[in-house]
């Protein structure tokens, strides 16, 4: 329905946490009693394409999970649309996709009805109405998977069903898409379209955070690098962040941390 | 609280609840006398069949119901954890009415010690974190332990009763233990008619469903409750070793063939039904134990739904449709 959010009309006080879709400050959290991500203080504005990028056990998914409210950080203060992240209930107004290429679930579900699930946020224990099924159908064509719509999702290619999972965070009308390595187990053609179709769905205005391994695909289209080790190396513009030494640093301290902490 | 003049269930508080499900019970025996009157089965003319055959179509419809949604979590074994402890209950419920002389239906107990087993198992589940299976093996087994210690303990005529709750019975499917599996039918279908849509986003993608503001414990839990009203509900015919059968096995089928979820639903519950029917019929001609027959009627059935299914993609490989175009940016050619 309407991006606009009700607390950035409203100016209160400071100001600054209002604005931000992700405020992070001071952000601590761990498993254990050993950090996985510390110290992070990011913030994310509408309208911006952010990736966050790191090697393998950086932090990266637990940061993501901080951001959602899915976690709830050791110390300091995780921010969603103004709200502490755990309280925010407004979940219709956040698209989550995860690696799904790769999971083979035999659950027999047709690509319309993964992307109805968009809708449920809105409709809680109702009925989808033709209003809600207009939606549907319009979110399968911009992602073109109209001719696909009650096929079987574990028929489809990878790519097909990151398209599928992308119309259903089309369909809740998010304003936040949140991607956690969309493109693993996707082929290489697939990927192109994905990373395009994403450019697109920002320039529309969809605020777009992208959890993500491939550092070629990151600098190429997200405007905004976070680079991350469990704490945070680099953040600013792609560009800059290819001229930087930050993705040394961060890589290169992995074979340590790695080796200490698994 | 009026009582009646008889009370068919000694649980008197719940005589209002129940009145309405042993006018039901008695609308049904009628409706199958005349059935019995117009087709001449024999079968038909017996009043404890008429209740076996209508808490078997209830277990067709709520079991693989249920089911969908509990093999689609990897967890399809639950359901024989709580009827495990669902024996346990039944234990206690004669043990309590042997000590102190009452007449509460062992159902009853068994339906309260399933839900209350179940409910442990989601809480221990959320305290590490994961479903495992080891923690579901120490609630089997222990349900089972008990249910076995307090036998023996009563000893005597008791043990002669345990072959019914083992391995099922048409022949003693009671007046009592029909209204109360009409009981767990309605309050099933009302909460998974209620929270289908939550359900069935958390069954797909627990992460998402979280995201989206569903809280996934309360629907856990919810689910693992409803799970522990089925399998007590189906243990009268299929009994405590067979009814998690009846929670996988047409829903297995069913996922072979079909292509939505609404329809595996719908199709898990006719392969069910199927199942029970004919298998109502066998047992009764060949006298032999009903749940044994439905369960292997039902793997026949899934057999069958496996071949089709296969069948069903060899034939649908030729007609793949072109991917449309991502409709925001340049248009791309398909990529099949």
């Amino acid at each position: 329905m309407s991006t606009q959010n009700p607390a950035s009309t409203t100016s209160s006080g400071t100001g600054s946490s209002t604005e931000s879709i992700i405020d992070l400050s001071g952000v601590d959290f761990g498993y254990t009693s050993t950090p996985v991500v510390e110290d992070i203080s990011l913030r994310v504005t509408p309208g911006e394409y952010a990736a966050v990028v790191g090697p393998n056990g950086s932090g990266k998914s637990t940061l993501m999970q901080l951001m959602l409210g899915l976690l709830r950080p050791d110390e300091g203060v995780a921010r969603l649309f103004g709200e502490p992240s755990h309280q925010f209930d407004d979940g219709e107004r956040i698209g989550y996709v995860a690696q799904h290429a790769s999971a083979s679930k035999a659950m027999p579900i047709t690509v319309r009805e993964v992307v109805k699930m968009g809708r449920y946020p809105h409709v809680g224990f109702g009925r989808l109405s033709s209003e809600d099924w207009d939606i549907v159908d319009r979110a399968l064509d911009i992602v073109g998977m109209t001719s696909f719509a009650s096929r079987r999702v574990t028929q489809l290619s990878g790519g097909q069903r990151q398209r599928a999972f992308i119309a259903r965070a089309l369909a809740s009308e998010a304003d936040l898409l949140v991607l956690d390595e969309p493109t693993v187990g996707v082929d290489i053609e697939s990927v192109e379209a994905f990373y395009d179709l994403l450019d697109a769905l920002n320039q529309d205005g969809i605020t777009v955070l992208l959890i993500e391994h491939d550092l070629g695909a990151v600098t190429e289209h997200a405007d905004r690098v976070i680079c991350l080790n469990r704490e945070i190396y680099f953040d600013g513009p792609a560009g800059e962040f290819v001229e930087s030494d930050a993705l040394a640093r961060a890589f290169g301290t992995t074979a340590n941390l790695l080796g200490g902490s698994r | 609280m009026t009582s009646l003049p008889t009370i068919p269930l000694q649980a008197g508080p719940l005589n209002p609840v129940f009145e309405p499900l042993y006018w039901f019970l008695k609308l049904w025996s009628g409706f199958m006398s005349w059935v019995a009157g117009m087709t001449g089965l024999e079968l038909l003319q017996y009043g404890f069949m008429h209740r076996a055959i209508l808490v078997g179509l209830c277990i067709g419809v709520m079991a693989p119901l249920i089911g969908t949604f509990l093999v689609h979590r990897q967890l399809a074994l639950i359901g024989d954890a709580l009827a495990h402890t669902g024996f346990a209950g039944v234990a206690v419920g004669l043990f309590v009415n042997a000590v102190f002389e009452l007449g509460i239906s062992p159902y009853l107990t068994a339906v309260i010690v399933s839900m209350i087993a179940a409910l442990f198992i989601e809480l221990i589940s959320e305290a590490t974190d994961a479903y495992n299976d080891v923690s579901m093996a120490i609630v089997l087994s222990t349900g089972f332990a008990l249910g076995t210690t307090l036998i023996s303990i009563n000893a005597g005529g008791l043990a002669v009763g345990v072959n019914q709750f083992l391995f099922g019975n048409l022949a003693t499917v009671s007046q009592d233990s029909a209204a109360i599996l009409l009981l767990l039918f309605v309050i099933i279908i009302g909460v998974v008619a209620l929270t289908r849509n939550q359900l069935l986003y958390v069954t797909f993608d627990e992460t998402a469903a979280a995201v989206s503001g569903l809280s996934v414990s309360w629907y856990n839990r919810i689910m693992v409750l409803l799970t522990a009203m089925v399998v007590v509900g189906a243990m009268q015919i299929m009994g405590v070793i067979l009814v998690a059968a009846m929670l996988v096995v047409p829903v297995a089928g069913a996922s072979q063939v079909s292509r939505s979820f609404n329809e595996s639903i719908l199709v898990s519950i006719v392969l069910a039904e199927l199942a029970v029917i004919l298998g109502i019929g066998v047992s009764y001609s060949a006298e032999a134990t009903a749940g044994g027959v439905i369960v292997l009627l039902a793997v026949a059935i899934y057999v069958v739904a496996v071949v089709l299914g296969k069948l069903q993609t060899v034939f649908s490989e030729e007609d793949t449709p072109e991917m449309g175009s991502i409709d925001m940016g340049e248009a791309k050619p398909s990529d099949d």
